[in-house]
């Protein structure tokens, strides 16, 4: 399965070949796709945190010049089905206009078609819109409070979810641990914010009956929720795999955008394009990030070693949920980080909130609990004056320990932290690293190292939904793969999603020439629309590595089989004589004697009387793979195997604050990253990198604020500041590959790294440069003029 | 993000331009357009009416002038990075300019646009407020002058004439100086986004090293830039010894109310203010010396 | 409103609204998709176009505005249908993107730095690539990918001098 076996091109130096388009700017993005007689919608939004809608006046719309229709809410309502939700809360409704009520200021109340967009943004203007403004909630623990104003009064409450596991006897434990403590962990909402925003084309067929759907997508089971929404038969509904997507770390689930789209053109009946521009994409494009408040309390001895911890965790959704709560679930199965941690309470709180709605973000809520176990670690130290290395250290799973099964179930499959710790203290020595600090601060800096140990989970394994939501029986998250030789020996392999920059193309390519022993680039992947496609669970949850390439690894291997047997058939040997080599088949007992890859395709498709008897002609075969280790319910006290793989990140850097500015400086970066076996070096360097600078933007520039008035204050690019070059420092990754178990070629997931394990080194490294000021600072993003504010208080108070 | 619609024109003259500006009140100039067209984008500026006057050569120059440096309204700001006369005669404006945006807006934006937007947090209203940079412009049949400190008026604000164009600004030389340096520091959350609060500062010595002239301004901290007359007036004839220097900027920016919003504090303004002018001098008097204090 | 604009080295007659910015006339009216738009108000860099050689955001412009200059997209810069130019093989060489989005923008930027700067040092290349953003690279490949470029293209068809 894995380990052994000496690849020829699983691991090599290869070219992506899904660049060769994106440099020539060729790509397939869903603004490039003209249909003729296609129009364009613009959206109405509601300027109030919260409001009824009286009523809406279309008539100065439809009169301008361009224009065909105004859709509003009431309508929508009238002819869809609400949106999927993924907790069980039937009277928490979401639409794709507001019906009735706007629950968060810039929700969309209406859709202008016209000619152009610049014609729909007219008319938009024109659409006239009785409000009357309702009273409000946007913060969290104020939604808690009784007297809160309620966002869905039909629900009865602004809880969607409030669970608490307990897994192992937590209080024992902390009876029994000399040291406690508490801290409080704030992850401010920010968001993965592709560049391209979401964008959906739609067209109905009457006459096959067939909605055709192009989006900028990365949602599982996308055609499922349109049909539904729609009221059509899910074999109605054709989405074109086809499409580049400019970019999505989770975020890009336009399902409402595609329920206006796709009404539209079945009303109006021509291609209807639906394009967010920036300014509807960050107010109400639902593709916020958490919102994360934690409670964390743990218990440890003298030699900071963790025994138990209570954590509770409240997650701000926005106005409306659809997955977004699964994010409080996803971590319970890592909920220990890497760490020997015997016992663990944990409270999910989820709420609802007059603000944008919140989607699926890069690690599904785990990047945010990260920071959390990292603060704590870290604050641990400080408490017994201890090495913030060393104390880590002391919890560490240890590589001779895995498996290793935590308290709420799941079993980490390998690991081996040490070595890969050990591996970047070899590059840059720790003791040296102190010192610099130390020289930096003795000439009146403020400096600081900033240290994380994190876990990937990958493969993603939804049994988090059956946790969080008893209804739920889902017991698996497969992906499927097609290869096909044809009758001229050519290679065809599928796949059956969207992709957003992750090099699946290649991977696909990659896996099944391993297995078949042919250059890749003879293998042609292909992407079916979802018509002509095997289930897929999309790429979510770090899992097309291990999935899409074990569905292909699996395909590829039963076609090598089905070769092989025909070799041995056709030369007169028995299949245990018969060796696949590169293509041909030989006799074990005499080389000499074989049949080359030619010869195996004529027989498959023309020389049926070649053929072993009873065999299946032609050489097609699919595969549709499970979960490894999944196919398990949750047990009554909530434990379940929750993901299969787990990658391993250990970040170690060097900052520096200027203590007038508060302004940062990350003079030094290392990353050990450990996710098994690589496919493609390139593309997992690519990712780390990548995670890293999201990383870098959430814990010193990025935040969805909102101000008294419940109106969000960083409306564009001017104030949502991302990363440029000049923010993201050189960064050394040092690899090591401790394969899985679990997967074919011993591969885990990478999807997410770097982003799961920055901020919570960087807000360390924030609060080492701020502890001789006596700050302890854990709340994200830790902008510069906070810190100079804080610097300047604790300076005026030393003073006193 | 599409513009509501407009006319366009391209004027051929300064004359042209304003004429179509006189005609119609929400008629307005386009040069650059690296502010005006985000803000028409988002439908926050609606003139009916656009007119160009990218292709005026007219108003494209960098020359000396009446003693100083003119530099014509649409010179482009990456013209003004390279240019040599403004390295060698406004040392200040040219440590500045890599400081404005980015490459590709300083390859369109232009030195008047900025100065007509008139955003607090422009590096180019710094700059003109502290060398007392004087205006100049066209409205129907009349030229005038503005001087720097009256041209600014509040945020976004100008007292450019109704209808009247901006056409160049002079910047003063400090001629015969043989112990010049300058100073330019902004903070911002990135490189080159709107700075929080800039500091600019001029400075010439005498042979004993002390400040014979100098000049200090404070940016993007308040709605129009500052000049701190005070502090000149207490540095002048010193050493520019830095908890001097300190002090006299803190009494300077004492009276004055910072702007405050979601990137930072008033607080926060006050202090870097003094921070950031304090380097600035550090720096003008290091270069005035000969070597270099503050790396940026 | 009829202008006629210079793309690429051919001369096209449009009739557009005045408001159309050069990003939407090159997508919408001369059908080139390699400029994309990510914000539309000139700070993600991803609509970047050559303007007489130098790198512009051209959802900054609107297209009257552009008539009588050269203007050059990544469809001007690709050799021929399948063929690659240095830059473009270097950005595949290093995997200098992943989405692909801002990378005809990327790529316009490091033609107008190389014709500038042959020889560029890591920091101006994070310096003239800092107006581009890029959500899924970190930027890592990105600058190595203009620092092979700059490489083979002073190596390049100079066999007397051995770089």
């Amino acid at each position: 399965m894995s380990g052994e076996r000496i690849n020829r091109f699983v691991g090599t130096d290869r070219r992506v070949r899904e660049d060769r388009r994106f440099v020539a700017g060729k790509g397939n993005f869903v603004a490039d796709i003209d249909l003729p007689g296609m129009r364009h919608v613009a959206l109405v939004a509601c300027p109030h945190a919260a409001a009824r809608i009286r009523g809406i006046d279309k008539r100065a719309a439809l009169k301008m010049p361009g224009v065909h229709y105004v859709l509003d809410g009431a309508e929508l309502a009238q002819a869809t089905v609400p949106l999927l939700a993924g907790l069980d809360t039937p009277n928490v409704l979401r639409r794709a206009l507001a019906h009735e009520i706007a629950r968060y200021s810039g929700e969309w109340v209406a859709a202008v078609v016209a000619d152009t967009r610049a014609l729909a943004e007219d008319a938009a203007e024109a659409v006239e819109v009785d409000y009357e403004p309702l009273p409000f909630v946007t913060d969290s623990e104020e939604a808690l409070k009784k007297d809160a104003p309620l966002v869905h009064p039909a629900h009865g409450s602004n809880v969607l979810l409030d669970k608490t596991f307990v897994w192992g006897d937590v209080e024992k434990d902390f009876v029994a641990c000399p040291h406690k403590l508490k801290l409080r962990v704030k992850w401010a909402r920010s968001s993965t914010v592709p560049i391209e925003t979401f964008g959906v084309v739609s067209t109905w067929d009457p006459w096959r009956e067939i909605l055709d759907v192009w989006a900028s997508i990365q949602l599982p089971r996308y055609p499922e929720q349109i049909a539904a929404a729609l009221k059509l038969p899910h074999t109605a509904v054709c989405v074109h795999f086809d499409v580049d997507v400019g970019g999505s770390y989770g975020v890009k689930r336009g399902i409402k955008h595609t329920v206006v789209s796709g009404y539209l053109a079945r009303r109006l009946g021509f291609p209807v394009r639906l394009i967010e521009d920036r300014l509807e994409n960050m107010r109400a494009g639902d593709a916020h990030g958490p919102e994360r408040l934690f409670d964390v309390e743990v218990a440890f001895d003298d030699n900071g070693v963790v025994r138990s911890m209570k954590l509770q965790a409240l997650e701000n959704v926005g106005a409306y949920a659809g997955r977004s709560p699964f994010q409080l679930g996803k971590p319970i199965g890592s909920i220990v980080g890497p760490y020997k941690i015997g016992s663990v309470e944990y409270r999910a709180l989820c709420v609802v909130s007059n603000k944008a709605v919140q989607e699926a973000v890069r690690g599904f809520g785990q990047g945010p609990t990260n920071l959390a176990l990292e603060r704590a670690m870290d604050e641990i130290a400080n408490t017994l004056g201890l090495d913030r290395l060393e104390v880590r250290r002391r919890n560490l799973i240890r590589a001779n320990e895995f498996p290793y099964r935590i308290p709420s179930g799941t079993e980490y499959d390998s690991g081996d932290y040490e070595t890969v710790i050990a591996k970047v203290l070899a590059d840059t020595d720790y003791e040296g690293l102190k010192n610099e600090r130390d020289k930096l601060r003795a000439e009146g800096k403020l400096a600081g190292i900033g240290i994380a140990a994190c876990l990937e989970p990958s493969g993603g394994n939804a049994t988090f939904e059956a946790l969080l939501n008893p209804k739920i029986t889902t017991s698996t998250f497969v992906d499927s793969c097609r290869v096909h030789i044809d009758g001229t020996g050519a290679i065809t392999a599928t796949m059956h999603t969207t992709s957003s920059g992750q090099g699946h193309e290649t991977l696909v390519g990659t896996v099944v020439g391993e297995v078949l022993q042919v250059d890749p680039e003879r293998v042609r992947v292909t992407r079916p629309d979802s018509l002509n496609s095997l289930p897929s669970g999309t790429p979510v949850g770090s899992r097309m590595a291990i999935m899409l390439g074990g569905a292909a690894f699996h395909a590829a291997q039963k076609l090598k089989d089905k070769l092989t047997a025909i070799g041995a058939h056709d030369l007169g040997i028995a299949r245990e004589r018969a060796v696949y080599d590169r293509g041909s088949v030989y006799d074990r007992d005499a080389p000499q004697n074989k049949r080359d890859w030619a010869d195996l395709v004529t027989i498959a498709h023309r020389n049926y009387h070649r053929m072993p008897p009873g065999m299946e002609p032609g050489l097609a075969t699919s595969h549709i793979y499970q979960v490894p280790t999944g196919g398990t319910l949750p047990t009554p006290d909530g434990r379940v195997q929750m993901y299969p793989c787990f990658s391993f990140e250990f970040h170690l850097l060097l900052l520096t604050l200027d203590p007038e500015l508060g302004t940062p400086r990350i003079l030094r970066y290392r990353v050990g990253h450990d996710c098994g076996t690589q496919i493609n070096p390139k593309i997992v360097r690519g990712m780390t990198m990548g995670g890293i600078a999201h990383g870098i933007g959430a814990a010193l520039y990025e935040e969805f604020a909102y101000n008294e008035e419940g109106q969000m204050v960083a409306q564009s690019f001017m104030d949502y500041l991302l990363p440029s070059s000049h923010e993201v420092p050189d960064i050394k990754i040092i690899d090591h590959e401790t394969p899985s178990p679990h997967t074919v070629l011993g591969q885990k997931g990478t999807g997410e790294s770097g982003y799961l394990g920055a901020p919570a080194a960087i807000a360390n490294a924030v609060n080492d440069a701020l502890k001789p000021l006596g700050i302890s600072l854990n709340t994200l993003p830790l902008k510069a003029s906070k810190l100079a504010d804080m610097i300047a208080e604790a300076r005026a108070k030393s003073k006193r | 993000m599409k513009a509501a619609p407009f006319a366009y024109t391209r004027a051929a003259d300064v004359e042209e331009a304003c004429a179509l500006l006189a005609a119609d009140e929400s008629a307005r100039v386009i040069a650059g357009g690296q502010t005006l067209v985000p803000m028409m984008a988002m439908r926050l500026a609606r003139p009916t009416h656009l007119i160009d006057i990218n292709r005026i050569a007219a108003l494209s120059y960098v020359r000396e002038q009446a003693g100083g440096v003119a530099i014509g309204a649409t010179t482009r700001q990456c013209a003004v990075e390279r240019d040599t006369l403004v390295k060698k005669r406004l040392p200040l404006l040219a440590c500045t300019m890599p400081f404005i945006g980015h490459a590709a807006t300083r390859a369109r934006g232009t030195i008047g646009g900025s100065l007509a937007h008139a955003d607090p947090a422009a590096e180019l209203l710094l700059i003109a407020v502290t060398l007392d940079a004087v205006m100049t412009y066209r409205a129907s049949g009349s030229d005038g002058e503005i001087a720097a400190h009256d041209f600014f008026t509040g945020l976004m604000t100008t007292s450019l004439p109704a209808g009247a164009c901006l056409t160049a600004v002079r910047f003063p030389v400090w001629h015969g100086e043989s112990r010049l340096g300058v100073g330019f520091h902004e903070v911002n959350a990135r490189r080159s986004d709107f700075a929080f609060v800039a500091a600019a500062a001029q400075v010439a010595l005498d042979e004993s090293g002390k400040a014979k002239r100098i000049a200090i301004g404070v940016g993007a901290a308040t709605e129009v830039p500052l000049r701190l007359a005070t502090a000149e007036q207490q540095l002048t004839g010193g050493t520019l010894e830095e908890a001097k220097v300190a002090e006299a900027l803190r009494d300077a920016l004492a009276g004055h109310e910072m702007l405050s919003d979601l990137h930072a504090s008033a607080e926060y303004r006050r202090r870097a203010a003094v921070t950031l002018a304090a380097r600035a001098v550090a720096d003008a008097k290091a270069q005035a010396l000969g070597s270099k204090a503050h790396a940026h | 409103m009829r202008i006629k604009l210079t793309v690429n080295g051919e001369t096209h007659a449009l009739d557009l609204e005045e408001r159309t910015t050069l990003l939407d006339c090159l997508r919408d009216h001369l059908k080139l998709k390699g400029a994309h738009a990510g914000c539309e108000h000139g700070v993600c860099g991803a609509c970047t176009v050559l303007f007489d050689g130098a790198a512009v955001r051209s959802c900054l412009m609107f297209a009257p505005q552009a008539e009588g200059s050269a203007i050059t997209t990544i469809e001007g810069v690709t050799p021929g249908p399948g063929e690659l130019s240095p830059i473009q093989d270097a950005f595949c060489e290093t995997h200098g993107m992943q989405c692909g989005y801002c990378t005809p923008a990327m790529i316009l930027v490091a033609h107008a730095l190389l014709a500038d700067n042959p020889a560029p040092t890591r920091a101006e290349i994070v310096d003239a690539i800092s107006g581009n953003i890029c959500r899924c690279t970190g930027y890592a490949q990105i600058i190595e990918a203009i620092a092979l470029a700059a490489e083979r293209m002073r190596g390049a068809n100079r066999p007397a001098e051995r770089s």
